[in-house]
């Protein structure tokens, strides 16, 4: 799909709110975007949230044959998918000039700055090296793509566990991770990347442009240091001339920021290294926030429960003797093994209404509460047969 | 049915959510058959007797016999009669290119403005805003604007002055912001003066006495899209004391 064009309105209101110190969001010229770190159930898969734009890497591993020319060496790997679900212009399985750039920085921002221990990831010399994959897949799109791309991929990098090998004489064994604990990669030291976009030829400079504010930019430069202020990649695109001492002020504001990240990812990985020990609930969908649209909530209303058992008796009145056929042998008593029982996720509601019970025992359908629920279960009860009759009646009373 | 539907009108509908027409196997023969008839408005799909939801969002109802599901979507489907705010990416003979969101580009006759002839052709610009209403459109056809009206005038249609932003938001907000009484646009109008322009289509054209007021306007209505009433005005009331 085309990209949606940029309005002139849009491009002059960006350059006048620039040259005000103003941006669309409400930053600071050198402020980042909100960046959350948060981890997958299994190892070396990381998801980094800078503002809008998201960010999945996953790292894995194989047993392959080394470079002739490092028989010794480990491989390192890097690809960055750019799918359409980032945004409807990315297209599926070609890559385009973004993408290319994207992953060429991402390969000198992490391995050619030997961050990664690749001699230890030798198993036999000239034979048999791991191979270590890196796939970033971008999941949605506002900006600074590279920032985001290189947290991940280095987060992920350091979370990541390899299976554990052992040599005796030829025989190579690779051990499951319940047979003995996966091993870390050994990682020197966390290049992170940080953008610096340049607006009327280098007048004005952003940290962490959003997607409209990289849509006006002159020009982009891409520095990659590390916690010890090491410059690890320096990049400049977009053809502009810049002075030397702004490339010496963007290489101070980048140690700052590459301190604050890599502090950030510290922690992140030292609570999930926590969780993970402590046996707790870790993963992608713990991390994830409650969050609900409440712009088209409605009150509550309250569940007319009064005539329920005179229905529910009047509807076994009525129903037909069930076919001595029976179709399948189990039949669904409630509370016997309760994995298939329809509860349609009424659990919520059902509490509300149900306080004050906490004990009530679940095969009691003799209860006259009346939930719908609880209806559905004393038919249950009652027809103990998929009748199609009564899957009418449940049809017809989906609300609750 | 009908009575069914009306049951459920301003409650929260999923897709998947069915309504069966119930045949009566009694017919009265006193009283005088009423047929039912209802009318579908987005959302909402018939297959055969069943009548389903095919969008989440809230059931709305008009009397006498219009449903349709209030939706927060984001993606626009031109309809004919629908103004719409649109950015001219080409310039192609006697015709402009406008991009409105939708999955085809409309065409703008440069006829189509008010007081324009062969001879005097009205100044358009490539990235230029246009506020312009659709006079065709449909599934098989490429979208036709104008921007003048049935009666030849311009009523408010036409290229944007210089300056403002502009922003998108979801259509439920749009429709909201555009409906008569809107709570949203009162809120607003509390605030600081503004000028905007609303177009169906999702975006929002907004510019106020400085940039930054500009700015405030865009983030409160990008953020108000899934807000309740009284968390807005909670917002807005912080907004209006920091800014006074």
């Amino acid at each position: 799909m085309k990209e949606t064009p940029l309005s002139n309105c849009e491009r002059d209101f960006l350059l006048k709110a620039i040259e005000e110190k103003k941006r669309l969001d409400g930053r600071q010229t050198y402020d980042y975007r909100t960046i959350k770190v948060t981890f997958g159930t299994d190892y070396g898969c990381c998801f980094v949230d800078l503002g809008k734009t998201r960010v999945m890497a996953q790292v894995s591993c194989e047993i392959v044959a080394p470079k002739e020319s490092r028989p010794n060496e480990g491989i390192v790997f890097f690809n960055i998918e750019l799918s359409p679900m980032a945004s409807p212009t990315f297209e599926q399985g070609r890559q385009s000039e973004l993408s290319v750039k994207l992953n060429r920085q991402l390969e000198r921002c992490l391995r050619n700055s030997k961050c990664i221990d690749t001699e230890s990831l030798c198993v036999v010399s000239g034979e048999k090296v791991w191979q270590i994959r890196v796939d970033v897949h971008v999941l949605n799109h506002d900006g600074n793509l590279m920032d985001a791309s290189s947290i991940a991929a280095i987060t992920a990098l350091c979370h990541f566990r390899r299976p554990d090998v052992s040599t005796q004489g030829d025989e190579i064994t690779v051990y499951s991770p319940e047979e003995r604990d996966p091993i870390p990669l050994s990682v020197y030291h966390m290049p992170i990347c940080v953008s610096f976009s340049f607006f009327q030829q280098g007048t004005y400079l952003l940290v962490d442009p959003c997607e409209r504010e990289e849509r006006v930019m002159d020009g982009l430069l891409m520095i990659a240091m590390n916690k010890h202020r090491e410059i690890c990649s320096i990049q400049s695109s977009g053809g502009i001339m810049l002075l030397k001492e702004q490339v010496m002020r963007c290489s101070k504001i980048a140690s700052v920021k590459v301190s604050e990240i890599t502090e950030l990812v510290g922690k992140a990985l030292e609570n999930d290294r926590k969780a993970r020990k402590a046996g707790e609930k870790c993963g992608f969908a713990e991390s994830l926030p409650q969050e609900r649209i409440t712009a088209l909530k409605t009150d509550k209303t309250p569940v007319e429960a009064m005539d329920v058992t005179e229905k529910v008796d009047d509807i076994i009145q009525k129903a037909e003797v069930p076919p001595l056929s029976v179709p399948s042998p189990s039949l669904p008593v409630p509370g016997v093994g309760q994995v298939g029982q329809n509860t349609w996720g009424l659990d919520e509601e059902e509490e509300e209404e149900e306080e004050g019970e906490e004990d009530r025992d679940s095969s009691g359908e003799e209860e006259e509460k009346g939930t719908k629920t609880q209806k559905e279960k004393d038919k249950d009860e009652v027809v103990e047969l998929s009748d199609s009759e009564e899957e009418e009646v449940v049809i017809l009373h989906p609300d609750t | 049915m009908f009575s069914a539907l009306q049951d459920r009108v301003g409650q929260i509908l999923l897709p998947g959510d069915e309504f069966c027409s119930d045949t009566d196997d009694t017919i009265s023969l006193s009283e005088p058959v009423k047929s039912e008839k209802l009318v579908c408005g987005p959302g909402l799909r018939r297959s055969g007797a069943r009548l389903l939801v095919c969008k989440s969002g809230v059931l709305r109802h008009k009397p006498p016999n219009v449903f349709w599901i209030d939706c927060q979507q984001r993606r626009y489907v031109p309809a004919r009669g629908e103004t719409v705010i649109g950015i001219v990416t080409a310039k192609s003979g006697d015709v402009f290119k406008v991009d409105v969101g939708g999955s085809e580009q409309a065409s703008l006759s440069y006829l189509a403005f008010e007081g324009a002839t062969k001879r005097n052709r009205p100044n358009v610009q490539v990235g230029d805003l246009l506020f312009a209403q659709f006079i065709v459109a449909n599934k098989d056809m490429e979208p036709e604007l104008a921007c003048i009206d049935s009666s030849g005038r311009a009523s408010g249609m036409g290229v944007f002055g210089g300056g403002g932003l502009l922003f998108r938001v979801s259509l439920g907000l749009v429709r909201r912001l555009l409906a008569p009484n809107s709570d949203v646009r009162s809120d607003l109008e509390q605030l600081f003066p503004c000028e905007l322009v609303v177009g169906l289509n999702g975006r929002v054209w907004v510019k106020a006495a400085s940039i930054q007021q500009t700015l405030i306007v865009a983030n409160l209505l990008q953020s108000s899209d899934a807000m309740t009433a009284t968390q807005r005005r909670q917002l807005f009331a912080k907004v209006q004391q920091g800014a006074l």
